[in-house]
């Protein structure tokens, strides 16, 4: 890999221990991946954050660095409501952990907001180079934007944040973003049922790049859930949608095609009652998503626990949303999510209107999931 | 016997092989206390990492797997060095960040020519990988 005078400087270790270890990672990642040289990115967005994740392994790693980012870097969602963790029924002992863990990003320059939907808060431009970790904001930024970032590791991620820079290969580079696979959905789809269609591709392609066609019209929440969905279920970073996604007209069509119909996407919803929490907002709700549980909770008063995550930014932006919602009896939860908060681990079976969450509540918190509509989800609650 | 390879974490280290054909998950897989290789099925079960040159194929697993080497680090249980057929970004950061000498991509295939017990040379610097033989010069440290 070509390395220019600073970086070799740095390489050598001529800017401390801390950003000399950065760039070994750097440079040994884009040996692995054939990159022929490092790019500026425009920030970083760095996975590794749950207390009940990193562990004290982790805790460990970030105490010891010392240096600062060189771009904006924010973080995933962490192990807990930052507020109210003790409402959540975390024990304080993982709270203090937590601080902890947030308290050594902080001192590194990184913006200690923890969400998986940065783009909210700040959206990266159009063919603008990231380094983000967050699986569900890289299919996001990469497919409905068109920024460029690989799925980043949360020690790399953070690498990338020092430098400001990421080794220059895969979805960096034009010819690595065609589409891989033409997938025809010409059945109308709505809300729930583009997370259960990207559960089901998400197992189909790995992470190869699938060119949608589809009979109707997404919003970009429900793209997002869609992307969410196949980066969980597989490890697809970048999709396209014909007439809606940015870069969906710069390629030719694939020659490999496969078509699904609404039968195909309807066996992910298995229906099991006896749900004990209801949770939505895997990725963290946009405002747009608060203002139609708002609305569905309207006039209603919940009688099973329902968590309805979101950033801390946008619950911020939002009072009056908020202020209906909680007036229901349901939670508005920050920081965290039902993916990664302990919180999750008491309960027997939960309700879910996201494929991402589908797939990881089971498998990372030990608990059952369902799938269902977000109306189904709010009428369950509220039952 | 020396072995060109790809340098992908800095350091030079010699030690004991301890081989598996199976790839390694740090994370659930790897004791950070005592370094003992807790994963059943893995063929190295209930043996002990620390201060062993580690030959796997590559890492497998969650990406905190990283960390779990910085820990195996820092409570003095880590590999002294690992080589890999292949290795992938979960074991790379984490040799990086702690320190452990890793080479991969050897002209010729490790888990074939390197045997549990070979007294083994990893220089992570240069990339390459020396087998030193009980009838070298190395005798005494050989004896057991």
């Amino acid at each position: 890999m070509h390395l220019t005078k600073e970086e070799e400087a740095i390489y050598k270790g001529e800017f401390g221990a801390t950003k000399q270890k950065a760039m070994e990672i750097l440079v040994s990642l884009g040996d692995i991946y054939d990159a022929n040289s490092l790019i500026p990115v425009d920030s970083a967005q760095i996975s590794g954050v749950s207390y009940r994740t990193i562990g004290d392994a982790g805790l460990e790693w970030i105490s010891d660095l010392d240096a600062r980012v060189e771009v904006p870097s924010m973080l995933n969602p962490a192990g807990m409501d930052r507020e109210n963790w003790s409402d959540m029924g975390i024990p304080a002992k993982f709270a203090e952990k937590q601080e902890e863990i947030l308290r050594a990003y902080e001192r590194l320059g990184i913006n200690p907001r923890c969400t998986c939907t940065p783009y909210y808060i700040d959206p990266p431009k159009f063919g603008g180079h990231l380094a983000w970790a967050e699986s569900s904001a890289v299919a996001y930024a990469n497919s409905v934007l068109g920024a460029r970032t690989n799925r980043e590791g949360g020690p790399s991620a953070l690498a990338a944040a020092i430098i400001g820079k990421t080794p220059c290969c895969g979805l960096h580079l034009d010819e690595n973003r065609a589409p891989d696979v033409l997938i025809r959905v010409s059945d109308k789809l709505h809300d729930s049922d583009y997370g259960a269609l990207g559960y089901k591709v998400g197992e189909m392609l790995r992470d190869n790049i699938p060119l949608f066609q589809l009979g109707s019209l997404p919003t970009r929440d429900e793209l997002k859930s869609l992307g969410a969905a196949m980066a969980a279920s597989g490890a697809v970073a970048l999709y396209h949608v014909e007439g809606v996604t940015p870069e969906s007209k710069s390629f030719d069509r694939p020659k490999e095609r496969l078509s699904l119909d609404l039968k195909d996407i309807k066996e992910i919803y298995e229906k099991r009652s006896g749900s004990d929490i209801i949770a939505l907002g895997c990725p963290h709700c946009s405002t747009d998503e608060l203002r139609r549980i708002s609305r569905l909770l309207s006039g209603k008063k919940v009688t099973t626990d329902l968590w309805i995550c979101t950033s801390r930014w946008v619950k911020e932006q939002n009072p009056d949303l908020v202020r209906a919602i909680e007036m229901s009896g349901a939670k508005i939860i920050c920081d965290t999510c039902m993916v990664v908060s302990p919180a999750s681990e008491r309960f027997e079976r939960m309700m879910v209107n996201s494929g991402k969450a589908l797939k990881y509540v089971p498998s990372l918190c030990g608990v059952d999931a369902v799938l269902a509509t977000t109306e189904d989800c709010i009428r369950t609650a509220c039952d | 016997m020396k072995i060109k390879g790809r340098a992908i974490s800095r350091g030079v280290a010699r030690g004991r092989a301890l081989v598996t054909s199976k790839p390694i998950s740090f994370l659930g897989g790897v004791d950070p206390l005592s370094g003992r290789i807790i994963e059943e099925g893995n063929e190295l079960f209930s043996e002990i990492i620390a201060n062993r040159v580690l030959v796997f194929p590559q890492g497998k697993g969650s990406t905190v797997g990283s960390y779990v080497l910085y820990q195996l680090m820092k409570n003095g249980v880590a590999p002294c060095a690992m080589i890999n057929i292949t290795s992938e970004a979960i074991v790379a950061v984490g040799a990086i960040i702690s320190g452990i000498p890793l080479v991969d991509c050897l002209q010729t295939n490790p888990l074939d020519i390197i045997h549990d017990g070979d007294m083994v040379l990893v220089n992570g610097t240069e990339g390459y990988v020396e087998v030193i033989r009980e009838d070298k010069d190395d005798k005494n440290e050989i004896s057991r």
